[in-house]
């Protein structure tokens, strides 16, 4: 493929142009959408100092502890002289130890002392309770998992604000019923960005347009799949990340399908059709198979930051399930099979998360029948977007019957979609293609697992 | 639905008739719950049909409309439908009792304590089914924007005094019905669902008549059976056997009995005889009888539901939450008194942020009050690792360091269950010390799989920890992993100071534009 | 006009004659409906419905073989439920014609209002063309004519009943959508009018969600005839008139039906599978209603279904199915969930001998059914062992 697409110039100007908008724009907000792996932390890090460099009194506001530690040790990292607050619960574990060895980083559970800093960082939650003179600028992180009522409790602690997210993924929830409010602008269960966007149709709305996580490989596919709208490209070309093995295929099934998705970005195990409980023991077992061939093996990935092959260690894969009991299953399977230090966890932890080799346990995998928990496109847009290299799914066969046989009886609120964004539309159920998973499944004599790669690969 | 309600269910296909799902009943029952039963017209929206309702089985009220387009007659019905509920919802507006209530002082946001009243007892209103607490809500909606002859002199079609009233309660009710765990306004269907699982589905339990069928058939008959008999058993007519607990009817009884005995009312009243003439009132009588005939096992159904709830021990902390409920009826009486208009159409940003903040703090509290009241709900948060129950091993007493050591005493448990604990340790567990929830940190997990845990709290102030307060060797104890208390969220910026992300306050350009009463109000 | 509880009236005919390539399929589906009953035809609610259990082979094959499901549940005794009350058909016919009064004025005004997209107002040169024609491919033929020019006239044209014709399986469907109004771009608008209120802009969810599938597989109908016309386009947002709060005043709210749209069209294009279906059936096999039940019974249990209690509001066989699913134990009978929960054991037997510990060594639901049952009857012993509760006194039920 030859084009003249320029990743790099386009992320510049992209980037130049919601910096221009937030700090020289005439409206109250930015919205910013961040398709996986573009470079969101590295846009918020910069947004915050060149915000801060301006005499702006900056709050930023993410949704998880984590992602605000996260946050402040990258800001340290990268200006090391900008005073910045952390603001905390009063709970025991309330924030990153490591943090209390960045001298540039005030520590505190109580707003008033972190008041005169130029930044200062929390949870929305935590900042929920804040009272304060409002602060001359915001970023809102997340944006898009960040309930609307989380929203309306922080918004008036900020004259104007940047909110930057990734519409893919997970939508926010709520444990009680909350249709009431649907198609209400302002319904208390949807996402911060659509109310935000229902009220305020003119303010500008980016997109970072390039992908720097995802391969050449997955890009179009994730980007056409889940982000019909705000279409993204890979930041690299065909070949130019490359994943090997020091030792050959031993034939067996997660060998090839090692094989085919070191070729071809993605690869599917699949397993005889059978009904099977959600820890289905052969395909937790398959999962931690992949991931101990893969070790044992020798992968090696090389890239284009660094082009000598480097041995795949443990902490740069990953495996993702859609429950917790299924991740507490491949857990113990893969430490019954000697392998420690692999991530493995639900989609709901790995959002933001980034690996070089993802093993993913498909969620409809074994099931009768699919639910709209199952069905949640961020769901699926999280597990199949975490990887720089390749990801291997693993599922059951059956699973584009069980899609077509899905009843589509879902109630319809008016007006419910009045208030999303154009950006954020989930593609249409039956039809998302998962990788491999909806194509022509030819007939094959034995039980044994089958490989198959995309099948839109070229050879 | 969770594994070990589908094993209640399993159980009952094969039992033949319910098995209990609860070992105390999980809502307030109070001492004269009052029973309404509505039924509408098919087709139109909030047009009455008739209704029967009480405190009394052997006395109830009954209210018919004759022809249900009318919009004089419909009048009348929601008159007397006021007429009747108000007294009832007023007599518990003025027995009070000095209480405590946090507020928060606007200047410097602390919480304080304030004294206030608070009703001692609150109504309560059963209706048969998730559908009536729906038409509650319609009839509010129907009843609350009108104006009386009083209020405004000007309009052509005033409504009689009190339905606007009786439209706001209604509407009050419907709204705190969505609160978990509440019970002002309950379905019968829900609180039988809710201790009992039965050997058919979700959807089918939505019919009373088949629900009680699983629950209680008569002598000789298993449940299953008596169900299938109750959702379709007809009579040589075609008629149901167990008329639907409503509000709609059968369309079998509209068409064949219902709508001729209406086409006769009108006739009667088109030959131009005065309203109380015999025919009409023969006509009027011959419609009330078949709505009557449709209401009446219901309304026993109902009851039959209350009996069985009552057979129940209640749980312990049903009677904090009621006194939630007493709190809202407070309220609700204040705004009314107050002068305060009827609830909006539609709710504003921070109404809608708040009602969604309370019901799931609420939805918190109630998942964990069933779970400690009741061993059976409890079971199923330990099969979902939430909690374990387990027999205490071994007790070591540690204190803590610092001029004033603290007991801190470290505990072995020895348990079937698996708790969602981390192997390394650290997060907290808590038990129900008399009622107040006691904190334990988790240690660590040993070899054998026993549990280690620390006394965190309640011991008293000395260096010895209070009688009592910390588990013995050979003591069976009951940990959550979840807190036995919810905490409520932060506070929400008052409606006037809604921000521009949520269209700014109410009136302002963007935000919604308010109430007006419109001419499709009228009917 | 289709009413509250989403059924629409049947359409009225047949089609006399297909496609050749055909004929094959269809000789063998008249086989199983009977020799001498006339089909039934598929309409707009039945299209609809192939998405509400699109799994299920049995209502696939009936449906398609035009069988009348009413007429064959009532012959193999256990009939459907489905009735409406004339109390509604009254409501939702007067509540139609009021909508469509005064030529078509005032639906014309709330299609302009809603969908506009900034044309001009209609006004007096709107057309309502007259598009009475012998039989079902007249009134298509005619209908076809009218919206070509309508398009061409670039006027706002209000089609009141207009016949779709939809290929389906090979074979024509005629539908009757309430009405279709033509902008004067040239796009297509389908008009659903339903008599459930819309109170403060807010409706029954389920109901709208019916409606939007129903208009959804004529706006597919619409597609075809568009395909063949340069400028015009079928709206993906169709208009939903309801009566507005509690008067019989109407109002509208647009509702975008891509979804619906899709996932039918997906259905129909696995409609080829009856062919496999009924090709898998032993020869002499009819549905005839007035064979015995035993016959019927035997017949359509070589069909195989898939029934779930959802079942109950959307096929008229379902009090069949449901009896044959409890008969056999399928723990579906208990909701689709309870299935999906018991993951590879696939009757309740199995289910219940697994909770007491008899369940296949090393399958993860049978081990948790069993601890589940340890965890379930330690708590009923324990709440056993409590002191008997004393009810307080309550008056007799006397029933």
């Amino acid at each position: 493929m030859t084009t003249a697409f320029d990743p790099g110039a386009a992320a510049d100007r992209a980037t130049a142009a919601i910096l221009h908008d937030t700090l020289h724009g005439r409206e109250r907000g930015v919205v910013v959408d961040s398709p996986p792996g573009a470079g969101k932390s590295t846009l918020v890090v910069r947004a915050a100092r060149e915000l801060a460099a301006a005499g702006r009194r900056l709050m930023v506001v993410a949704q998880t502890n984590a992602q605000v530690d996260d946050l402040v040790l990258r800001l340290a990292a990268k200006d090391p002289e900008l005073k910045v607050g952390r603001l905390h619960s009063s709970d025991a574990d309330a924030y990153d130890p490591a943090l209390r060895e960045l001298p540039s980083v005030t520590l505190s559970a109580r707003p008033a002392d972190l008041a005169e800093l130029p930044v200062t960082i929390s949870t929305a939650a935590k900042w929920a309770y804040v009272k304060a003179e409002p602060w001359e600028h915001a970023i809102v992180d997340e944006a898009y998992q960040m309930r609307s009522d989380a929203l309306l409790a922080v918004a008036g602690l900020f004259e104007r604000a940047l909110f930057v997210g990734d519409p893919g993924q997970l939508d926010p929830f709520s444990v009680v019923g909350a249709e009431q409010w649907a198609g209400l602008s302002y319904d208390p269960s949807a996402s911060a960005v659509s109310t935000l966007l229902a009220h305020n149709p003119q303010l500008p709305q980016h997109r970072l347009p390039v992908s720097w996580r995802l391969p050449a490989t997955a890009a179009p596919l994730v980007s056409r799949a889940f982000y019909p709208y705000s279409q993204f490209r890979s930041g690299t070309g065909p070949g130019e990340r490359r994943l090997a093995y020091g030792v050959a295929s031993d034939g067996s099934g997660p060998d090839r399908v090692l094989d085919e998705a070191a070729e071809a970005g993605w690869g599917l195990l699949e397993l005889p059709a059978r009904h099977t409980p959600r820890t289905d023991p052969e395909a937790v077992g398959a999962v931690a198979l992949v991931v101990r061939r893969a070790l044992d093996r020798g992968a090696v990935t090389s890239d284009e930051q660094s082009p000598v092959p480097a041995p795949l260690t443990p902490s740069r894969i990953a495996v993702g399930t859609a429950h917790r009991d299924q991740a507490a299953a491949v857990r113990s399977a893969l430490a019954s099979l000697g392998v420690s230090g692999v991530t493995v966890d639900t989609a709901n932890r790995l959002q933001g998360r980034e690996y070089d080799l993802t093993v993913v346990l498909h969620p409809l995998s074994g099931r009768p029948d699919a639910t709209a928990f199952h069905l949640e496109t961020g769901r699926l847009c999280v597990l199949a977007s975490r990887h720089r290299h390749a990801c291997v799914v693993v599922a059951r066969a059956g699973i584009a019957e069980l899609l077509d046989d899905h009843p589509s009886t879902e109630p319809v609120r008016l007006g419910a979609t009045a208030g999303r964004p154009t950006t954020r539309s989930s593609p249409t159920w039956p039809n998302t293609a998962w990788p491999g998973g909806r194509r022509a499944i030819p007939s094959r004599a034995g039980g044994g697992p089958r490989i198959r790669g995309r099948a839109t690969r070229r050879r | 639905m969770p594994l070990l309600s589908t094993l209640a269910r399993l159980e009952a296909v094969r039992a033949g008739h319910a098995r209990p799902l609860a070992t105390v009943r999980h809502r307030h029952l109070g001492a004269e719950p009052l029973v309404l039963v509505p039924l509408t017209t098919a087709g139109e929206a909030g047009a009455p049909l008739g209704a029967m309702l009480g405190t009394d089985r052997h006395e109830p009220r009954i209210l018919v409309i004759p022809q249900p387009r009318d919009r004089d007659l419909r009048w009348e019905f929601l008159g007397e439908l006021a007429r009747l509920l108000m007294p009832h919802i007023e007599s518990y507006a003025d027995a009070v009792e000095p209480a405590e209530r946090t507020e928060t002082d606007p200047e410097t946001g602390r919480k304080t304590k304030v004294e206030a009243e608070l009703c001692v007892d609150a109504p309560q209103i059963v209706v048969p089914s998730r559908a009536g607490i729906e038409y509650v809500r319609l009839l509010g909606r129907s009843m609350r924007f009108r104006r009386t002859a009083e209020e405004d002199p000007e309009n052509p079609y005033p409504a009689p005094s009190q339905v606007p009233l009786l439209g706001r309660w209604f509407t009050h009710l419907a709204e705190r019905s969505r609160v978990p765990g509440s019970s002002m306004l309950l379905a019968a269907t829900d609180l039988l669902s809710r201790h009992w699982a039965t050997g058919q589905s979700n959807l089918e339990d939505q019919h009373l008549g088949s629900l009680l069928a699983w629950i209680s058939p008569p002598e000789g008959v298993t449940g299953a059976e008596w169900a299938l008999r109750m959702e379709l058993g007809r009579d040589q007519d075609g008629q149901l056997l167990c008329p639907p607990a409503g509000p709609a009817t059968d369309p079998a009884f509209d068409n064949r009995l219902l709508a001729p005995a209406i086409a006769k009312f009108d006739a009667a009243r088109a030959s131009g005889g005065p309203r109380d003439g015999d025919a009409v009132r023969l006509a009027e009588r011959a419609v009330r009888k078949l709505v009557v005939s449709q209401m009446e096992n219901t309304w026993w159904q109902t009851w039959e539901a209350i009996d069985l709830l009552r057979t129940l021990p209640p749980g312990e902390r049903t009677e904090e939450r009621w006194t939630r409920d007493r709190w809202s009826f407070t309220g609700h009486r204040d705004r009314v008194r107050a002068g305060e208009p009827p609830q909006p159409r539609r709710d504003d940003a921070v109404t809608a942020a708040q009602k969604l903040a309370t019901r799931e703090t609420e939805q918190v509290r109630l998942d964990a009050q069933e779970a400690l009241d009741d061993p059976l709900v409890m079971a199923g948060r330990r099969f979902a690792g939430e909690a374990f129950a387990g027999e205490v091993t071994e007790v070591a007493m540690e204190w803590s360091e610092g001029k004033r050591p603290r007991p801190r005493p470290l505990l072995t448990v020895a348990t079937e269950d698996r708790p969602q604990l981390a192997d390394e340790g650290g997060g907290k567990v808590f038990r129900s010390l008399d009622g107040r929830q006691q904190a334990f940190e988790f240690v660590r997990r040993e070899e054998d799989g026993q549990l280690v845990l620390r006394v965190l709290d309640k011991m008293g102030a000395g260096r010895e920890p209070v009688a009592g307060s910390v588990p013995e060797k050979g003591d069976r104890v009951c940990w959550t992993l979840f807190e036995h208390d919810a905490r409520g969220g932060p506070k929400l910026p008052d409606p006037e100071n809604t921000p521009w992300t949520h269209g700014g306050p109410p009136g302002s350009a963007t935000a919604p534009a308010l109430d007006a009463v419109t001419d499709e109000d009228l009917l | 006009m289709s009413v509250a509880d989403g059924t629409l009236p049947p359409v009225s005919s047949y089609p006399p004659s297909g496609p050749p390539q055909t004929t094959t399929l269809r000789q063998r589906l008249a086989d199983l409906r009977g020799p001498a009953v006339p089909p039934r035809p598929l309409d707009a609610r039945a299209l609809a419905a192939l998405a509400a259990n699109p799994g299920c082979g049995r209502r696939a094959l009936l449906d398609g073989a035009g069988v009348d499901k009413t007429a064959l549940a009532a012959a193999l005794g256990t009939p459907a439920a489905f009735g409406q009350s004339q109390f509604a058909i009254v409501r939702g016919n007067s509540f139609e014609a009021k909508v469509k009064g005064d030529g078509g004025a005032e639906l014309l005004r709330l299609v302009h209002a809603r969908l506009g997209a900034g044309a001009e107002p209609p006004g007096s040169d709107a057309r309502v063309p007259d598009l009475t024609a012998a039989g079902p491919e007249g009134r298509a033929a005619r209908t076809a004519l009218a919206l070509r020019e309508a398009t061409a006239a670039r006027t706002w044209t209000l089609l009141d009943h207009p016949m779709l014709a939809l290929e389906v399986a090979g074979t024509p469907a005629y539908l009757e959508p309430d009405a279709v109004v033509v902008h004067p771009d040239g796009r297509w608008t389908v008009v659903e009018i339903k008599s459930f209120p819309m109170i403060d802009g807010a409706a029954d969810a389920a109901k709208v969600g019916a409606a939007a599938r129903q208009a959804a597989v004529y706006v597919l109908a619409l597609e075809q005839t568009a395909a063949k016309l340069s400028g015009a386009e079928v709206g993906h947002r169709v208009l939903l008139v309801c009566p507005k709060d509690f008067s019989n005043l109407p109002t509208a709210e647009p509702v975008d039906v891509r979804r619906e749209r899709a996932v039918t069209r997906r259905q129909l294009d696995r409609l080829t599978r009856i062919e496999d279906l009924a090709a898998g059936l032993p020869e002499g096999l009819c549905f005839d209603p007035s064979r015995t039940a035993e016959e019927l019974t035997e017949a359509v249990s070589a069909v195989s279904a898939a029934y779930a209690p959802e079942c109950l509001a959307a096929c008229e066989l379902a009090f069949h199915c449901r009896e044959r699913s409890r008969a056999a134990g399928d723990p579906a009978a208990l909701g689709r969930s309870v299935r999906g929960e018991l993951g590879g054991l696939g009757s309740i037997e199995e289910a219940l001998a697994a909770a007491s510990g008899a369940g296949p060594d090393g399958d993860p639901t049978a081990e948790a059914l069993h601890q589940a049952a340890r965890l379930r009857a330690e708590a009923l012993e324990l709440a056993a062992a409590r002191p008997p509760y004393q009810a307080p006194e309550t008056p007799e039920c006397p029933c």
